[in-house]
């Protein structure tokens, strides 16, 4: 038990929460029970940007310390605890002939987490997100009463994209799908302009994984376009064709303020795009290299100096707004060397789920970036307007008054809280700023 | 919640009807977060008018409590009434009086009162509220200190003394609360131009209030530090600070 000072991944908004381990499911029940006033909530990696794995005042389950993998059965059914990163899980299994179904850009995440924020990975718009291929959770409701839950349930769907405030999930089975290497085959290709970035990404949607990197700073939105599949084993020149051994480098501890500035990302965004082949290409690539390439990085946010940064990420039908978006982001003078453009499937029947059929658009910018809170308000009335909405899991500053119309389904989550919930036990930072 | 961009969404104003104190709050609400305040203040016409002037800026929620800096035993029920409504993300130390120098000197009574409602009773306040803040595990405590606090000069040493004791009180507080999620911030305003200084002689380096509340809003989320209103004083009083007191006695003002 200790007191200590929790951030996001953007290190943005520190605040002070007592810090308990626990995993199996009567000592979290026992946990959630004993609550105080200020109540209780569940962290992993603390991957998400904002303030959606703090409980400032109140109590934080750390639920890392127990790492359990069950055997993986013929159809890839595999039970895990949620505490299991996807590092670990991959490590595991990958050597079997098996992936994860859905991974975000990074394994630095656990299960209880991803499945808390429903993540999406390059595969949305084929596969879904996270949701679609959990088949059953055991999870701690605010009463301390455990549950075993199927999509078949109704509650089931309060936890994906429900930030943890339904309860807390202590196992979880997933289908994994079965590969036969660790390799991709992935197809790069160079574009000029935001056209034929979406044309690029249209004529991917044949393939399973598909996603463009933006030159935020160029003006007509030029990018790389990568698509990729898993590799067959009998197609890949390598020996130990399921090797998985991910190695990182750490980042420096301190960074300056400025460090990562208008200058500096317009320079690697040009060295960025100048390295990707001018003609298409189609190569052999490791999946780590392919899905994780931060992951090569540890502590990558560090990079951003004290006064740390903001991930912003939206969905829209209409891909005027993101030409609209990236146009106010370039004028705003936010600079961003993440930006992300994917086209999403249909979404699912979580109410709080993010990924909806269209584009998403992903950026990441400097906390000190001036003006950057009247430009993101902009940008939220606009995604809004248009029927879009913004991910909490990378949210840090939202006005809460636009959350209703961004999520339209809120009521019936708040309905389904209610009942695992009624007396508002699990809390976060997140949900005393956005009223959740 | 603060957010990450330093917008909160609620305020209690220690001295609820000071001119700066409204500044901030008039500034904090800009980013359109801002959805509860509390002004606690003596009960005045002046309050009811802040009170309506914020409610103007589009804050849901103004309440106004009555609040009396150097009855110290009514501030724990205060500031706990004021948490027990919701989080408070910021808390305002802007209460105190600035006295006749030359009426406090033939009337010692007046320097008396001088410190107790410009330092004791605002102390204690700060000091409960630091302790709600501190359960609540976040929150920036923002203190009005002064240049005076730093070297009190002939013609406002009384004034001066007492914003010395509160700057001290607050500096210190800041460091203890190190690492609680709770940051203070000492801000050291010079010559303001509000009603309360009305009638003096401006000093060099004068400011507004809305200068101060910018000041406030920018260091909101940068952690526990001082800052100088404006920006230029804090070397002026790094220099002023060392002169020989027989220099620093003969500067006009």
């Amino acid at each position: 038990m200790a007191d200590r000072l929790l951030t996001g991944w953007g290190r943005t908004a520190p605040s002070r929460a007592n810090v308990v381990a626990a995993a199996a499911p009567e000592n979290v029940a026992a946990r959630v029970r004993a609550a105080g006033p200020r109540g209780v909530l569940a962290r992993g990696l603390g991957r998400s940007y904002g303030d959606a794995a703090q409980n400032s005042g109140g109590t934080v389950i750390d639920l890392r310390g127990t790492v359990e993998i069950g055997p993986v059965d013929p159809s890839g059914l595999v039970r895990c605890s949620a505490g299991t990163s996807l590092e670990t899980l991959l490590e595991r299994v990958v050597p079997g002939g098996w992936f994860v179904p859905v991974t975000p850009g990074t394994r630095q995440v656990t299960l209880g987490g991803a499945l808390a924020t429903d993540v999406h990975g390059k595969n949305h718009h084929r596969d879904g997100s996270l949701a679609s291929h959990v088949t059953s959770v055991r999870v701690v409701d605010g009463l301390g009463e455990v549950h075993d839950l199927t999509p078949a349930d109704e509650l089931f769907w309060a936890i994906p994209g429900g930030m943890g405030l339904c309860g807390i999930v202590t196992d979880l089975t997933l289908r994994l799908r079965p590969v036969t290497s660790a390799w991709m085959t992935v197809r790069t290709e160079r574009t000029a302009d935001l056209d034929e970035t979406v044309g690029a990404l249209d004529a991917a949607d044949a393939h399973t994984y598909s996603v463009a990197w933006i030159d935020s700073l160029s003006a007509p939105g030029r990018g790389i376009v990568t698509s990729g599949e898993h590799t067959p084993a009998d197609e890949l020149s390598r020996p130990d064709p399921l090797r998985f051994a991910p190695h990182a480098v750490p980042a420096p501890s301190w960074a300056p303020a400025h460090l990562l500035n208008k200058a500096s990302i317009a320079a690697f965004n040009a060295a960025y795009y100048a390295a990707a082949p001018r003609r298409p290409k189609v190569a052999q690539q490791h999946s780590t290299a392919f899905f994780h390439p931060l992951d090569v990085v540890r502590g990558w946010n560090r990079l951003y100096g004290a006064a740390g940064f903001l991930q912003y990420q939206f969905v829209v039908e209409d891909v005027e707004v993101v030409r609209w978006a990236l146009t106010e982001l370039r004028e705003g003078g936010a600079p961003s060397f993440l930006t992300v453009l994917k086209r999403f499937g249909p979404g699912n029947q979580a109410p709080l789920s993010f990924p909806a059929a269209g584009w998403t658009l992903a950026v990441d910018m400097p906390a000190q970036v001036p003006g950057l809170a009247e430009l993101l308000d902009r940008l939220d009335e606009r995604v809004c307007a248009a029927g879009g909405r913004i991910y909490l899991a990378k949210d840090s500053r939202l006005r809460p008054q636009l959350l209703p119309s961004m999520y339209r389904e809120l009521p019936r989550w708040q309905e389904l809280r209610d009942r695992l919930d009624p007396h508002r036990v699990f809390s976060s930072d997140l949900s005393r700023r956005l009223m959740l | 919640m603060i957010d990450a961009l330093g917008a909160p969404s609620s305020v209690l104003v220690l001295g609820g009807s000071s001119e700066i104190g409204e500044a901030i709050v008039a500034r904090l609400a800009r980013p359109g977060r801002l959805r509860r305040v509390v002004l606690a203040a003596r009960p005045s016409s002046r309050r009811a008018e802040v009170a309506e002037r914020v409610q103007a800026l589009g804050v849901a929620q103004v309440d106004v409590v009555d609040f009396e800096a150097t009855a110290t035993d009514t501030h724990q029920r205060l500031v706990e009434g004021a948490f027990a409504d919701g989080d408070v993300d910021v808390v305002v130390v802007a209460a105190g009086v600035l006295p006749d120098q030359q009426k406090a000197l033939a009337d010692p009574q007046v320097a008396v009162e001088t410190a107790l409602a410009t330092y004791v009773g605002p102390t204690s306040a700060m000091l409960h509220a630091a302790n709600a803040l501190g359960a609540q595990g976040h929150g920036v405590l923002v203190v009005l200190s002064s240049v005076a606090a730093e070297r009190p000069r002939v013609a406002n040493f009384v004034y001066g003394s007492a914003k010395a004791g509160l700057d001290a009180v607050a500096t210190g507080l800041g460091d203890a609360l190190h690492g609680s999620g709770v940051r203070v911030l000492v801000v050291r305003p010079g010559f303001v131009t509000t009603r309360m200084t009305k009638g003096l002689r401006r000093a060099p380096l004068s400011t507004t209030a809305d200068v101060v509340a910018d000041a406030v809003a920018a260091n909101l989320t940068r952690g526990t530090r001082t800052v100088w209103v404006p920006g230029a004083l804090r070397y002026v009083m790094a220099v002023l600070r060392h002169l020989p007191r027989a220099v620093f006695r003969r500067l006009p003002g």
